[in-house]
């Protein structure tokens, strides 16, 4: 099953709307607590990061038997040093973003302890893809 | 502690979530930095926070947190009051600051995630 959740540039008060929607599904699928736990900070993070860092986007949701998969998919501006941004407490993060409680540049690590598998693309000038696997299976 | 415990501790108004007064909460996390909160994987947690907006409330329905403390007197405007009535999310506050809000729970034997 695949579900789709667009995500606004700069829009704060819509800041974990589709996470919020996302959350609701996984409930209904009975995928357990703390898994849904997990997924739904680093989608939240995720999330959090096209508002607040890039022209807007999408995430698309992948749910099979054994696994999530959650692409997000914003249009830009990039990451120039992906390296740097995966550092924790690293943030280009406005003083706006910063009164909102975020911009403490735990996002991007928090979502790779987060998820089972991480993958980023991206690039400086064009769109960041993030793709992230959750198993749904114990022990994996 | 229970969430009536705490908020007598704290001289605490509950603003939403009554059915929560009787929740035990294992342990005590103070921030106003949200990605803070959203490393804490712990369950029955409460949250203390001067942080007094909307984005406090979505925090706490990622980690399933649903006790807030609003502290320095941050009154919870109407649209918190309704997400967190929506999230069966239990928002109080006090006005007292966020250190001495946390040192006397902790004095009251409030545990700390770490
Ligand atoms: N989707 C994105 N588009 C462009 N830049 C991003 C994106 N996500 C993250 N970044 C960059 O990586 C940095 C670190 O991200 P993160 O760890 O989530 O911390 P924070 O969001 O708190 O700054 C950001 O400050 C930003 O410079
Ligand atoms: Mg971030």
């Amino acid at each position: 099953m695949r579900q789709e959740y667009l995500v606004p540039a700069q829009d704060f008060s819509v800041a974990g709307v589709a996470s919020s929607n996302l959350k609701r599904l996984l409930k209904q699928l009975n995928i357990n607590p703390f898994t849904i736990k997990r997924i739904m900070v680093a989608v939240f993070e995720a999330e959090v990061n096209v508002i607040a860092h890039s022209y807007g986007g999408r995430i698309v949701c992948d749910l099979e038997e054994e696994e999530i998969t959650i692409q997000v998919i914003d249009t830009g501006p990039g990451i120039p040093n992906l390296d740097l941004a995966m550092t924790e407490g690293w943030s280009t993060a406005s003083e706006q973003v910063r009164e909102l409680g975020y911009g403490a540049g735990m996002g991007l690590p928090n979502i790779k302890k987060n998820c089972d598998h991480l993958t980023i693309q991206t690039k400086a000038g064009e769109h960041t893809h993030i793709t992230m696997l959750f198993c749904l299976k114990e022990g994996e | 502690m229970k969430l009536k415990d705490i908020l007598a501790c704290v001289d605490g108004v509950l603003v939403c979530g009554e059915s929560h007064l009787e929740d035990e909460v294992k342990r005590g996390f103070a921030s106003d930095l949200m990605s803070d909160v959203l490393t804490i994987l712990e369950d029955d947690i409460l949250l203390i926070t001067g942080l007094s907006n909307n984005q406090a409330i979505r925090t706490a329905e990622m980690s399933d947190i649903s006790n807030i403390l609003l502290v320095r007197n941050k009154k919870p405007s109407q649209t918190m009051i309704d997400m967190a009535n929506e999230l069966n999310i239990a928002l109080a506050y006090t006005s007292y600051s966020l250190f001495k809000t946390s040192g006397l729970l902790f004095a009251q034997g409030l545990k700390p995630v770490y």
